[in-house]
């Protein structure tokens, strides 16, 4: 039924990050049209009124663009989805060290570790 | 609007609402929550006017709630109510010659896209099918409210998930308002804008869901625990 949701967030919000990762990994298209909130309902188990509430907040966002009485649609504004990569990136690595530090780790250990990870698999595919 | 003022209940010595105070919104799928017996089912009866409160009022849009504003709310009932020899079409025949309100193209389309054979006798139909042709029956009324007691229990996860989209793709939120009482409430999460914690005749909290997952980390089952502690 439907899909996981993490508890400790609100779904928009989670609706909200799924989709941006989309647009960024090439799976939405840069002025494609997303499905109608009723569809997203339907396709995701969510409740419509959540799915509203993403869409005006991707709308704040300035990822999506909402053309009245046609829908809704990914940004063409080729900058905006180059910062929006940014800010995944950002958040990524935000929640990367923040775990790594949990765990004990200092800064050094951590980009040493990435050294050795990237280097190793360059090697492999080599 | 919903309204409950100071109602309660009793069925000789016992109480099923004690004091109920609740504003229940419109335009929201709402879930109701609480232990067996807890008061769930008089609460959704009282709604549609099948239940009269002892004590209090029951009130929609400021209207109070009888056999006349029954025209504006749709009970799917717990039990099988329905007449087991007729085929699901002479079912939905019957439907339509009760509620005058009642879509019959809309309940076709219904059948449809939960896959139920309207030829079929309804006494023949698996039990899964029985719970869709219910929401079917359900949903094919065009009325502001819509109460649901149990729709998904005791049946497998195909028909839940069926069910599930037939509803997110038959309602209307901007006119119409769902309220739903499940067991199985972790699987209909994300489907819920609002829950109503209730526990031995007490409405302890209407809350909603995004809020409890943000506030306080939770699912729904976890914040009702909490609030069967904190009342306990």
């Amino acid at each position: 039924m439907g899909e996981e949701f993490n508890p400790s967030k609100p779904i928009y919000l989670q609706l909200v990050d799924r989709i941006s990762w989309e647009i960024i990994k090439g799976e939405r298209k840069t002025g494609e049209k997303l499905p109608s909130v009723r569809e997203m309902a339907i396709q995701s188990g969510v409740n419509p009124n959540t799915v509203s509430r993403t869409y005006n907040e991707l709308e704040r966002m300035e990822i999506v663009e909402t053309k009245r009485g046609q829908g809704t649609f990914v940004t063409e504004e080729k900058e905006r989805l180059t910062q929006l990569r940014e800010e995944l990136k950002l958040n990524h690595i935000q929640n990367f060290i923040e775990e790594m530090k949990q765990m004990g780790f200092s800064s050094e250990d951590m980009i040493d570790g990435i050294r050795t990870y990237v280097t190793n698999e360059k090697e492999n595919n080599a | 609007m919903i309204t409950f003022e100071n109602v309660s209940k009793k069925y000789l010595t016992k109480h099923a609402l004690s004091d109920v105070n609740v504003k229940i919104p419109e335009g929201k799928i709402i879930g109701l929550v609480g232990s067996n017996g807890s008061g769930k089912s008089t609460l959704m009866k009282m709604i549609a006017g099948l239940v009269a409160p002892s004590e209090g009022s029951v009130t929609i849009d400021e209207e109070a709630v009888t056999r006349r504003t029954a025209s504006k709310v749709a009970y799917l009932s717990e039990l099988d109510t329905y007449y087991s020899f007729y085929s699901v079409k002479e079912t939905v025949t019957f439907f339509a010659s009760q509620f005058p309100d009642f879509d019959t193209e809309k309940a076709y389309e219904i059948l449809e896209f939960m896959d139920v054979d309207k030829e079929q006798k309804v006494k023949h139909l698996s039990k899964g099918n029985r719970g869709r042709v219910k929401i079917a029956l359900t949903l094919a009324r065009d009325v502001p409210i819509i109460l649901m007691d149990e729709p998904l229990s005791g049946l497998d996860p195909m028909v839940r998930d069926s069910i599930v989209k037939g509803l997110l793709s038959f309602i209307d939120l901007e006119k119409q308002t769902v309220i739903i009482t499940t067991h199985e409430v972790t699987e209909i999460e994300p489907l819920l804008e609002m829950v109503i914690a209730i526990r031995n005749g007490k409405v302890l909290a209407l809350e909603d869901v995004e809020t409890i997952r943000e506030r306080d980390g939770m699912r729904i089952v976890e914040w009702l625990k909490k609030k069967y502690q904190e009342e306990a």
